[in-house]
């Protein structure tokens, strides 16, 4: 059959506006959270602001780098200074269901091997408990402790000593 | 230079590795023991090993004798016949080890010995206490000499000597890979072996009764696990990996059972594994901590420590009735306890003004005392004729092991050549 030749341009001529209106609309979806919707361009680079993607990553890394609870001596208390960083935590635990957090509990060198075990696991338990009471599905959370076996500062004074009565976030 | 550097470090390494890793430097207690003298053996070329100096040594470390330096000895007699017993006697010498080794051929000696009494020597009397001969390899000569020192101790005091033992330790050196290596070596820490290696800690390495095999805590699989090995085979098995703390292995004195820790049901308790079926038998379960389990000699009971007082505390529960009894009542803290061999008492580590020391508690009279004077001391172990016991400690800024003998005149420290060195563990009698 024979088709009319202006219906032949316009099956050629629609499709390409179509495609043309796809890759606009392409554009402004990766643009919309800059609020640059419907300027008909795509930016790149800094200016190009971050995708929810992005984002999480961003915080992620964050997290990782600042996921240390220090503790005094023969304590399992969490003191008031570090309630903030648990908020983080488990406010970024409660919007991703499927991370999950493995929380370390470590001691100074104070008193014998097995003992700081047990009181590793306690303070490590402490902190999956805190994180439990805001929010955080127990599914999420596991606890090892390493007692005194792994010193984040292996010297022997008092500065060291402090900086291994700990509990650490790993993810 | 750096080339130079590490080759010197290199060759430093090797030839250490020739001799002990770990030193003895005496601390303390050379003067108070009974005066006895271990003449250098003659023999007619040289030695692989200086007998005299191992048994020397072996005497000294049980605190309880004070051998004679060579310097100071009138003569040196090979027997007891060459022996003039009013010249030592007028040093106030007890006793005489006199000896002479021979080439056998093929690399073999024949080492001679004779153990004298000084006052029966200078009656007139028959004053040989004991005298015997052996043929042994080059290879052998150390072992023997430690077998001499044992014959020796037993003569002079009546109890079985306990120099041909090993010790179990662990070593870390945080610059390797893999830092964590569990050592075998003798008890004076010749003859160094390495048994495992690990990128995760290895803790707590104890003895099975017969001396063959032996259990720890490893973690490998990044989460603790126990395991047994047998010295000879080298063959490995998991015992127990539940969830939580799986720690502080102790084996029962009929070889049977191994007494552990779990917080599988909520917090660290006791319990006892048959080792055989392994089936596991909860021995407390206070929600405190309850850890550190040691079998009493007889198979009865395990002492452990727990806060279920409040500090840590050492307690005893009987095996077949599960009732806890508390033990300690001085100092801080106790933790960290083991029996002696004859049951009389207990070596742990005791907190006293927020220092950790080692201590005997006397079980019957329950007087305490303490053995050491330094302040991060952990892990005692005693030796299975309960006359020495090994620990480990902080010296010139490492950790590594020390020696103290029962009554606390004798001390010395073992350091090690590179690490930290920690959780000794005195093997039982293996001849």
């Amino acid at each position: 059959m024979k088709i009319n030749p202006l219906l032949k341009t316009l099956l050629i001529a629609i499709p390409l506006v179509t495609l043309a209106a796809c890759s606009h609309k392409k554009g402004s979806t990766t643009a919309d959270t800059d609020g640059m919707a419907g300027q008909g361009v795509e930016t790149s680079g800094l200016d190009s602001g971050l995708s929810a993607d992005e984002q999480a990553r961003q915080q992620f890394e964050s997290l990782k780098q600042d996921n240390v609870i220090y503790f005094n001596f023969d304590s399992d208390a969490i003191e008031g200074q570090y309630a903030q960083l648990l908020q983080t935590h488990a406010d970024f635990l409660r919007g991703h269901n499927s991370v999950k957090v493995l929380i370390e509990g470590h001691t100074d060198e104070k008193g014998t091997p097995e003992y700081n075990i047990a009181l590793g696991e306690r303070r490590a338990k402490a902190v999956a408990k805190y994180m439990q009471n805001l929010g955080v599905d127990v599914s999420q959370l596991s606890v090892v402790s390493y007692g005194e076996e792994k010193p984040a500062d292996p010297a022997h004074g008092e500065d060291a000593l402090s900086h291994n009565r700990r509990a650490v976030l790993v993810y | 230079m750096k080339k130079l550097l590490m080759a010197l470090v290199g060759w430093l390494w090797f030839s250490q590795s020739a001799m002990a890793e770990l030193d003895i430097l005496v601390t303390g207690g050379m003067d108070s023991g009974r005066p006895v003298a271990i003449v250098p053996f003659k023999s007619d070329g040289s030695l692989p090993e200086d007998l005299a100096n191992v048994i020397s040594s072996d005497l000294m470390r049980s605190g309880k004798f004070t051998p004679l330096s060579r310097n100071s000895m009138p003569e040196q007699p090979a027997q007891s016949g060459q022996i003039n017993f009013p010249t030592w006697s007028a040093l106030g010498t007890e006793a005489v080890v006199v000896g002479h080794v021979e080439s056998a051929g093929a690399g073999q000696y024949r080492v001679t010995f004779e153990l004298v009494d000084v006052a029966k020597g200078k009656d007139g009397g028959n004053a040989v206490l004991d005298s015997r001969v052996a043929t042994v390899t080059a290879k052998q000569l150390r072992k023997y000499a430690h077998r001499i020192s044992d014959i020796v101790y037993e003569k002079l005091t009546g109890e079985r000597g306990a120099f041909l033992t090993s010790i179990l330790y662990v070593t870390v050196d945080r610059s390797q890979p893999m830092p964590y290596r569990l050592m075998l070596a003798d008890y004076d820490g010749y003859n160094e072996r390495m048994l495992l290696r690990s990128r995760e800690p290895i803790m707590s390495p104890t003895w099975s009764p017969d001396g063959r095999k032996i259990a720890y805590v490893s973690f490998e699989k990044r989460t603790p696990a126990i395991f047994i090995q047998d010295l000879y085979s080298q063959a490995r098995s998991m015992l127990v990996a539940l969830p939580g703390i799986n720690g502080a292995p102790s084996w029962s004195p009929d070889g049977r059972s191994m007494a552990v820790v779990l917080s599988k049901d909520g917090q660290p308790d006791i319990y006892a594994i048959d080792i055989g079926s392994r089936r596991v038998n909860r021995l407390t379960s206070d929600p405190a901590i309850d850890t550190e389990p040691s079998w009493s000699p007889d198979g009865r009971a395990v002492f452990f420590t727990s806060e279920r007082g409040g500090r840590p505390q050492i307690y005893k529960v009987d095996v077949a009735s599960h009732r806890a009894s508390r033990v300690t009542w001085e100092g801080d803290s106790n933790l960290g306890a083991s029996a002696t061999p004859d049951g009389k008492a207990l070596v742990l580590v005791s907190r006293i003004q927020g220092a950790y020391r080692i201590a005997r508690q006397d079980l019957q009279g329950g007087g305490v005392y303490v053995l050491t004077s330094s302040s991060l001391d952990e892990s005692p172990s005693v030796a299975p004729n309960g006359s020495m016991i090994i620990y480990s400690t902080v010296y010139q800024g490492r950790q590594g092991l020390a020696l103290v003998s029962a009554d606390g005149r004798f001390k010395a420290n073992l350091p090690s050549a590179k690490g930290e060195v920690r959780s000794p563990a005195w093997s039982p009698f293996l001849n």
